[in-house]
């Protein structure tokens, strides 16, 4: 229950940040989908034993974190529960491959190692990316922008109705649980005895709510089209940002600037 | 099972990406075409129903721990599997996007894994024939728990072979696949017995939400075939476009070469193509991308044997000079963030 009333309140904070008013938050929901898969891309086709070179691509999440007023908070808190899974699957890298492939001083580092941490910062760069969109852009206006890319209709309503009644849902299964808490010694997990009854009276009841949307929707003249909005075409900011950020991908990706950088300072040492 | 972009490859993502949004577009011409209204509310509500009800907790007996709902075979079966594939996509994609439950590259993996499979292989052939048109209570339980099972292993088979092609992880393909297989056998079990009490109660409850279900979506309207066809067709497209950009390793091609004239490539000396070669390498959307990591990645034995390394010497001047480079770019990472900080409240 602690699980779903936090993840409900990180929804309703997720929907409060996209509302507002940054440079960040102002751009073209397309712009800022196209940036975060193009930055996700770029951050997977990293080889498997690069850490350094993708160092600098910590710029991006910072800077929109920075500008697009984020909590850390928040995003590392998800980062932390989504983090130990992959982690785990991440963590038999150093067991399995152990090829010398880079020493500090006297410390030789098996290419496993380098893997477990490029796959550590690729988790850190990607879950936050997402984030940071959802964010900085909300749902809607990224609906909106699938369905002027030629999404099928259908998807875009679903993604939408869902999500307007995701908050009802868990209101009404936070109350549930709370109730049936209250009846049962505050077990925190449902008996089997209530598997069915209690999700099956959850199903029944959401049921009879479709039933009673679909008819207010006739009401209002529903007729089985839904006109979805649409976002306005790109701007000049749009393009910029979009622009800049690919040339600093694509900069990060061909050239290592930590690498670059340490051997200018340190003189190329032996 | 959720699949994260930190394990996956643009290889691998994009063809899934490519081959569940053709699925996708057909699944969703198919509703369409069905001209169901009322299922517009219907797949929207239950969507969230089962986005809500996979955050319960069901004690096992006996066990002490807990399990949850996936909630795909339950879908499939209110809905059937065109709706229920779309709605099921939109349930990952806002987990992807809110929870970061699951990555925006590797949604088209997860959409396969949790959404086609159910859909399309395990409710069609498992479930429909098993429970046929008059379901029983016996009948509905063994359907549900085979049909959660079986799609839970052939999901978690998914994630095993998304995961080994991607070559990110150094998972031998067994070690993985005696990880995976077990640990779903047991969460299937949960997520069927769950699905056969839900099922069971709304059977007694209210046996015409399945008796419509059941009646509205026959088999016969459902094209396996099709939906197949699809899918691989936009798999094979982008996996194959892609991988061709991707390939920096011998393959099929290059080693035939290499069979036929002892050389792995044909040495064209010339500058221009030495400099477009180190270009392409630079470039490359996946450079050492590679099937069979644990095969071809020889373990330190090339030393000591005075073979050439697989992997170039160890230089320690390289690797000091990358970690003093890094430990910089975090700085002054840390210290742009700083200041866009101050100059964004002083603005």
């Amino acid at each position: 229950m602690v699980k779903l009333e936090s993840n409900w309140l990180d929804l309703r904070t997720l929907d409060e940040l996209a509302l507002q008013k940054t440079p960040i938050h102002q751009l073209g929901a397309g712009t800022k989908l196209g940036t975060t898969l193009a930055f996700i891309m770029v951050i997977a086709s990293f080889s498997r034993y690069e850490v350094t070179g993708l160092i600098p691509c910590v710029f991006y999440p910072i800077v929109l974190i920075t500008l697009g007023r984020l909590p850390y908070q928040l995003l590392l808190k998800r980062l932390l529960l989504v983090a130990p899974v992959i982690l785990f699957i991440g963590l038999f890298n150093p067991l399995f491959d152990r090829v010398p492939v880079a020493a500090v001083g006297p410390l030789v580092v098996t290419g496993g190692w380098i893997s477990f941490l490029s796959i550590s910062v690729k988790l850190i760069l990607t879950i936050t990316a997402a984030l940071i969109l959802i964010a900085t852009t909300g749902i809607h206006a990224i609906c909106s922008t699938l369905y002027r890319l030629g999404v099928p209709q259908p998807l875009v309503v679903q993604i939408l109705f869902m999500y307007r009644y995701i908050h009802v849902l868990l209101e009404e299964v936070l109350k549930t649980l709370q109730a049936y808490q209250l009846r049962s010694c505050h077990n925190s997990g449902i008996g089997y005895q209530a598997w069915g009854s209690l999700l099956g009276q959850l199903l029944l009841r959401t049921i009879a709510r479709a039933q009673r949307i679909y008819q207010a929707m006739l009401c209002r003249g529903y007729d089985g089209h839904i006109i979805l909005e649409t976002t306005a075409a790109r701007k000049k900011p749009d393009l910029l940002y979009f622009a800049g950020w690919l040339l600093f991908f694509s900069l990060c990706r061909l050239v290592n600037l930590p690498q670059w950088l340490g051997t200018f300072i340190t003189g190329g040492l032996p | 099972m959720h699949m994260a972009d930190a394990l996956i490859s643009p290889v691998i993502g994009g063809t899934m990406w490519a081959a569940a949004a053709g699925t996708l577009a057909y699944a969703a011409r198919k509703v369409q075409k069905d001209g169901d209204e009322q299922k517009v509310p219907l797949m929207g509500v239950l969507g969230a129903f089962v986005f809500a009800a996979q955050m319960i907790n069901f004690t096992i007996p006996a066990t002490g721990s807990s399990g949850h709902i996936g909630g795909g075979v339950l879908l499939a079966i209110l809905l059937g599997p065109h709706a229920a594939f779309l709605t099921i996509a939109s349930i990952l994609a806002v987990q992807a996007l809110f929870f970061a439950d699951g990555g925006l590259l590797a949604l088209g993996c997860n959409i396969f894994n949790m959404g086609f499979i159910p859909c399309y292989l395990a409710y069609p052939f498992i479930y429909k024939p098993l429970t046929g048109n008059k379901p029983t209570q016996g009948r509905i339980t063994l359907a549900s728990v085979l049909t959660a099972v079986i799609g839970l292993q052939l999901g978690a088979f998914g994630v095993v072979l998304e995961t080994f092609f991607s070559g990110i992880t150094a998972l031998p393909f067994s070690t993985f696949f005696l990880l995976m297989q077990p640990i779903h056998l047991a969460i299937g079990l949960v997520e069927g017995f769950i699905t056969a009490a839900v099922i069971s109660f709304v059977y007694h409850q209210a046996p015409e939400i399945l008796q419509n279900t059941a009646s509205g979506q026959p088999l016969g309207s459902l094209s396996i075939k099709k939906v197949f066809t699809v899918f691989l067709l936009f798999a094979l497209i982008t996996g194959g476009a892609l991988s061709w950009f991707a390939s920096s390793n011998p393959d099929g091609l290059e080693w035939s070469v290499a069979a036929t004239t002892g050389d792995e490539e044909l040495t064209a000396a010339d500058e221009v193509h030495g400099f477009f070669a180190e270009l392409q390498e630079k470039i490359a959307i996946l450079p050492d991308y590679n099937f069979k990591p644990a095969v071809s990645e020889p373990v330190a034995a090339p030393v000591e044997s005075g073979q050439p390394a697989a992997w170039p010497s160890v230089d320690t001047g390289t690797s000091l000079a990358g970690l003093v480079g890094s430990f910089i770019t975090l700085l002054l990472a840390a210290l742009i963030g700083k200041g866009l900080q101050v100059a964004a409240k002083r603005s």
